[in-house]
């Protein structure tokens, strides 16, 4: 008697598993409710998320792991989270220029839809401060409408779900000491070198 | 209810449905099949109220679409000049020994014995898939293993 058992698990073994991509066709079914893939930048690999509306996400990768920002979005945007390079290839070259010193502003459009209240007050205030400029955490929330706030500024701005793209590197404590940023205060050095802030 | 991003699941399976979608459904129906499955789980997904059983859930999916493609080739397999042995889809060319007798088993059987000889998939996650008892499991993996055993025992 044959063992088919045996016979069906070795024949396993040399079936194919380069199956077809998918991401292009979720797009295509308006299925992509995020979007995300990985650039490289000179501060290390950048997790980058979109929803069809814009950006959602910008991550330091080896301060927070891929996995980690993976889980909350699914949270706190949608499960439906898949790779797919090709809708962010616009906001990876708008980086790379930008990291290549090629690019002041960023063209690509942003998804607020996530963020709420004084937080994204904040954060949006934020995004109007230009290359080479700084302001500080009390500019920020006299901005945001509660000049007060300036603990609470700081918390929206430590919470930036988009950083380098919204420039939180570019809010200083008043005084001029450069305050803390999440991912690394040596990164808010880089990125204001880079600008001509820093010498 | 916190659903794992999508892609876990993709990257976590997409080997072994696809393996299953070529054995099961033939290798030129497999990418389209594929495709199908991933497109219909992913539609699906939000509206998911367990997390657990996912695997379950997505070779449920993938046996629906390997049905669709065996309906498909059946229609497209009209024959001509020939008379054809049998009342079923033709093998697809080139068929592995073992996969096309499996192709020829009823649907059950056929993803019965796929997942638990070559997934080593448990009773109870088999029984979920099937939406059987994990008797009736059990039994579609006999049944379906002795039928191949004399189809290929025949040949």
């Amino acid at each position: 008697m044959i063992d088919i058992e045996q016979q069906l698990r070795e024949a396993a073994l040399d079936l194919p598993t380069d199956a077809p991509p998918l991401a292009e066709r979720a797009d295509e079914e308006g299925l992509l409710d995020v979007a995300y893939t990985s650039v490289d930048s000179p501060l290390g690999p950048l997790v980058v998320a979109a929803t069809p509306k814009g950006l959602v996400r910008v991550s330091y990768t080896e301060f927070r792991g891929e996995d980690e920002v993976l889980e909350d979005l699914a949270r706190r945007v949608s499960p439906r989270v898949l790779e797919a390079p090709a809708r962010l290839d616009p906001v990876r070259r708008e980086l790379d220029e930008y990291f290549e010193g090629r690019r002041q502003d960023f063209d690509t459009p942003i998804d607020w839809s996530y963020l709420a209240g004084f937080t994204r007050e904040v954060l949006r205030a934020t995004a109007q401060i230009g290359f080479g400029e700084v302001s500080t955490y009390a500019g920020v929330a006299e901005a945001a409408g509660s000049p007060r706030a300036v603990r609470a500024a700081g918390n929206a701005l430590g919470a930036n779900p988009m950083p380098v793209i919204v420039p939180c590197h570019r809010v200083l404590r008043t005084g001029g000491s450069l305050g803390g940023y999440t991912g690394g205060v040596e990164r808010k050095e880089f990125l204001l070198r880079l600008e001509g802030t820093l010498l | 209810m916190n659903l794992p991003p999508f892609q876990a699941l993709l990257q976590e399976h997409r080997a072994d449905v696809y393996r299953f979608l070529v054995a099961t459904a033939g290798p030129s129906e497999a990418d389209d099949a594929f495709q199908e499955t991933w497109i219909a789980a992913l539609r699906a997904y939000p509206r998911l109220r367990r997390a657990d059983n996912l695997r379950a859930w997505l070779f449920r999916i993938a046996q629906n679409k390997s049905i669709d493609a065996h309906r498909a080739r059946g229609r497209r397999a009209v024959p001509v000049a020939t008379v054809p042995e049998s009342a079923s889809a033709p093998p697809e060319p080139d068929d592995p020994s073992v996969w096309g007798p499996l192709r020829e088993l009823p649907t059950k059987q056929r993803t019965a014995v796929f997942c638990r000889t070559v997934l080593g998939m448990p009773y109870d996650e088999l029984a979920t898939l099937l939406e059987s008892s994990e008797e009736a499991a059990r039994r579609n993996v006999h049944e379906g293993l002795k039928r191949l055993r004399e189809e290929l025992e025949h040949d």
